[in-house]
């Protein structure tokens, strides 16, 4: 959380909005620890990473999806097993269960 | 005005704690704690708060980052979660870095610095020697303090737990005695104290000499220092030493990976 913290008030300070994803739980192996931190601005500007570069651009899409959609936040999976497997899966084949919630708070 | 806070929290290393329901009823609802203050934000009412906020300060305690369930009021016995929706809270923990307390200002102790950063802790150096002991040399240290181990563990000794470290470079009996004296006396995780199997060895006499004899307590000295790498320069030995310390805080005995088998992340 701390290396986007910057970012985040960059993004802010230009009244920009900001959705956050952080990795909350980890099934079987996986790259980043729960607590990894990813930040997206509305325009699309990224910081951080909650994997190793597996999953990142599917969270952009999702996060940007709350930030046009309803806002609401979202608890969302990625792994081997998912169908979403092979557009974006984790090539160490564990499951990684991400909370993708809009910078309101 | 949460995020303000939990923001101006990390960034100066205060200790503080993030609960927030990811899944069930409420989802999106948060509370931000830390010790010794009334907790902001709410999970719903005043009864989950008071749980999950004594929770949350358990774990932020350990440096636990984990998701834990309960009921719309708190509970936790499965009896009582039966028929109820079921929150699972995520509760995130910033606790501040470790410690990594570096005695000798050596070549090696300006390599250790710099890994010890890399790995996230916050490095202080001691030297009793004013000249040796400044921060030019040791740039990467976040404190250069010229004193005596004693007074130094005296002083801030009881901050030390078992995420920290304590590497004792000095290779100079009435510098590293009193150094081991003093972390043994602590909670400190890792006490490494360089120098070969011979210096070890007649440390271990001066050691005897002030009554530290204690089996459980020499075996806290991870002497010679590192991880059997085959380090040569200060750069390779502050790997060496900064690997020893992971594998120390893991329970692995390192073999390389291509060696093993089973998950790597665990």
């Amino acid at each position: 959380m701390k290396d986007i913290l910057d970012d985040i008030d960059r993004w802010r300070a230009a009244g920009r909005r900001v959705a956050v994803a952080r990795v909350v739980n980890i099934e079987g192996s996986g790259p980043r620890d729960p607590g990894a931190a990813m930040a997206v601005s509305e325009d699309g500007e990224v910081a951080g990473s909650v994997s190793g570069g597996c999953v990142e651009g599917a969270v952009v899409g999702e996060a940007l999806g709350i930030l046009n959609g309803d806002g609401n936040p979202k608890l969302v999976k990625f792994g081997y097993s998912d169908d979403e497997a092979f557009a974006v899966g984790l090539t160490c084949g564990g499951i990684i269960h991400l909370f993708i919630e809009p910078l309101t708070w | 005005m949460l995020y303000e806070v939990l923001r101006d929290r990390i960034r100066s290393s205060e200790p503080v704690v993030l609960a927030t329901i990811i899944d069930g009823p409420g989802t999106g609802n948060r509370l931000l704690v830390w010790p010794g203050t009334d907790a902001l934000g709410t999970l719903g009412n005043a009864e989950i708060d008071r749980i999950v906020g004594r929770d949350a300060l358990g774990e932020l305690e350990a440096g636990n980052t984990l998701v834990r369930h309960y009921g719309p009021n708190g509970e936790t016995t499965p009896e009582d979660l039966l028929n109820t929706p079921t929150l699972s809270v995520f509760i995130e923990s910033f606790a501040p870095p470790p410690q990594m307390w570096i005695f000798g200002a050596v070549d090696f102790t300006a390599a250790l610095s710099k890994v010890g950063k890399i790995l996230g802790y916050r490095v202080t150096v001691c030297d009793a020697r004013e000249v040796f002991a400044t921060k030019r040399r040791f740039p990467a240290a976040d404190e250069v303090r010229v004193t005596w181990p004693g007074p130094m563990f005296a002083e801030s000794g009881s901050t030390l737990g078992p995420r920290d470290a304590v590497c004792i470079l000095t290779h100079d009996a009435k510098f590293d005695v009193p150094a081991v004296q003093g972390a043994l006396a602590t909670k400190v995780g890792y006490i490494g104290v360089m120098g070969s199997r011979k210096t070890h060895g007649k440390r271990l006499e001066r050691l005897a000499d002030v009554g530290v004899t204690a089996p459980e307590d020499l075996a806290r000295l991870m002497s010679p220092i590192g991880l059997d790498l085959g380090a040569r320069t200060p750069e390779e030995t502050a790997v060496a030493i900064c690997a020893e310390i992971i594998a120390l805080r893991t329970g692995r005995k390192p073999p390389s990976l291509r060696d093993s088998s089973g998950p790597i992340h665990s």
